[in-house]
């Protein structure tokens, strides 16, 4: 199997691949980007929190026109994982209105985006619907 | 929150806004030198007269935007304060001149806004450089490829549809459809306007049907990128009651002048939270100015899409908390309707120069107010709001009454 790396270094893959946050130790707010501070508390300290792999859509949009390079359609959203906001590309259901609804229940599942020179591939996530 | 130490009041004293649209023939300079000699005329005041410079522009940054007009219309030697605050640039230049004024420094100030933005497209995303050939991350995701459009979108389109879609999931009753209404109002308020970038009316099927650009938002639902500048000059009260009265009369009290930033909210760097931000400002400017929404007689709102609009209804305080739908559906909102909102046809027709926006909705206002708006003129208007956002995020909030001279 070929040697893999996550697109980004808040993707855990593996066996139970998941979301993993930087939470604030002192108010509990949760992060996904490199901190130097807590932007609710001003605490320093984080943990690593792992997010729920399942949650539903609050937000979305179809976006028909994006930068060169970028496939279109594709449905871009804001799934709340029991708490936690992410964002995140919806995947496995037909980019229209009328396959992805607000509220809609999801899980987090991972795919191949490319390789590199050294075969390397880099795993990205989305979310796809739950159940039928 | 709101300042009552510096008792000072503060008037637009002149303003003035070009058409928006193309200017092929114009440069930065050109645009805000007439937005800025015509604030001057109107006022009846001179370069000499003025005591501080906000300028505000966006897409050229870095340019000394102020020294550069200064360089074609009069240079006095006074502090001139170049500020860029995405779409909230305008609020926040016309904000430099009434803060020094407050403070004392100075008891005129000038602040104008520029941008030339037509044929720009999208203004965000796309930050997709080309993949490496080995994936080594790099950032603060520590991301190895670019992640718009494989971890959702950095597209604005995008962005502020999902705050349209996230009130609809919140407070239900919304659609493509209802979206679609908020546009053709505005189309249809812009047919007044003659300084607006696009006067055509709109059926909703035309806008339904128009080209998708990031669901529920087609193109007429998205600010029109154009070209345009606006300046006001504002004076101190204290100043005011030595010029003219003709000057005093055609004088507009700025009876609140806010400036907010997202405070902390879950999710706020998820997807960006416009809603807290303008709560907090129109709270800060309803206490400053002494009115309520109920006492608004038009508003010019930042609907840089439709389903920005939408939101913008509820967190101005104009409807009820969650009942923004039914605000529209009651017809409320269009220029017959109980507030009239954008009635100059909005960002979506008028236009969003960015850097003129902030100070163009002023003068919209400041023009019913004075009883100057012609065929679209809004009857017996006392009192109205100004609001724009911009990402990142920056919300200014501006309530102006009319002179009682």
């Amino acid at each position: 199997m070929a040697q893999q790396i996550p697109l980004v270094d808040y993707l855990v893959l593996g066996d139970d691949p998941h979301l993993v946050a930087n939470e604030c130790a002192s108010c509990g707010a949760r992060y996904f980007d490199r901190r130097n501070a807590c932007a609710s508390c001003e605490g320093t300290e984080f943990t690593k929190a792992d997010v729920s792999r399942t949650g539903e859509v609050r937000a979305f949009t179809i976006v028909a026109f994006a930068a060169p390079g970028i496939p279109v359609p594709f449905v871009a959203a804001v799934v709340d994982c029991e708490g936690t906001s992410v964002r995140a590309n919806l995947v496995n259901v037909p980019a229209d209105p009328e396959h992805v609804s607000l509220g809609m229940k999801v899980r987090l599942v991972t795919e191949v985006i490319g390789s590199d020179d050294n075969g390397t591939e880099a795993v990205g996530f989305g979310f796809e619907p739950l159940g039928g | 929150m709101a300042s009552t130490s510096a008792s000072e009041e503060l008037w637009v004293l002149g303003i003035h806004m070009t058409k928006f649209g193309k200017h092929p023939d114009k440069d930065i300079v050109d645009l805000a030198s007439e937005a800025v000699r015509g604030a001057l005329a109107d006022g009846g005041v001179t370069m000499k007269d003025i005591g501080i410079i906000g300028a505000g522009n966006l897409m050229m940054a870095m340019a000394p935007t102020g020294q550069m007009v200064q360089k074609q219309l009069g240079q006095t030697g006074i502090p001139v304060y170049n500020v860029s605050n995405a779409c909230a640039t305008g609020a926040t230049a016309l904000r430099v001149a009434c803060m020094a004024i407050k403070a004392g420094e100075t008891d005129m100030g000038l602040a104008f806004g520029v941008e030339k933005l037509s044929g720009a497209g999208l203004l965000a995303g796309g930050s997709r450089q080309g993949d490496t050939n080995t994936w080594t991350p790099s950032g603060r995701y520590g991301s190895v490829a670019a992640v718009d459009g494989r971890i959702g979108t950095e597209i604005m389109p995008g962005v502020f549809a999902q705050i349209g879609m996230e009130y609809g999931h919140k407070y239900g009753g919304t659609s493509f459809e209802l979206f679609a209404k908020i546009s053709e109002k505005n189309h249809s308020h812009s047919t007044l306007n003659p300084l607006a970038a696009y006067t055509k009316k709109m059926t909703l099927e035309e806008i339904m049907g128009d080209v998708m650009i990031a669901y529920p938002n087609t193109r007429p639902m998205c600010s029109a990128n154009c070209d345009g500048a606006a300046a006001a000059v504002v004076v101190s009260g204290s100043k005011l009651k030595t010029l003219s009265l003709e000057q005093q009369k055609r004088a507009v009290k700025i009876s609140a002048s806010v400036l907010t930033t997202d405070p902390w909210e879950e999710a706020c760097q998820i997807l960006p939270d416009v809603n807290t931000l303008t709560r907090n400002a129109a709270a800060q400017a309803y206490e400053q100015a002494g009115v309520g929404p109920q006492d608004l007689n038009l508003v010019e709102l930042h609907d840089c899409f439709a389903t920005a609009e939408l939101v913008h209804y509820d967190n101005l305080g104009l409807c009820e908390r969650g009942g923004a739908v039914d605000f529209f559906k009651s017809g409320a909102t269009w220029r017959d309707g109980t507030t009239p909102v954008n009635v100059s046809g909005g960002l979506e027709s008028k236009g969003h120069p960015i850097a003129a926006t902030g100070i163009a909705n002023v003068w919209e206002v400041a023009t019913h107010l004075r009883g100057e708006a012609g065929d679209r003129q809004i009857e017996g208007a006392k009192v109205g709001l100004t609001h724009v956002i911009g990402l990142g995020s920056a919300c200014g909030v501006h309530i102006l009454e009319k002179s009682a001279a």
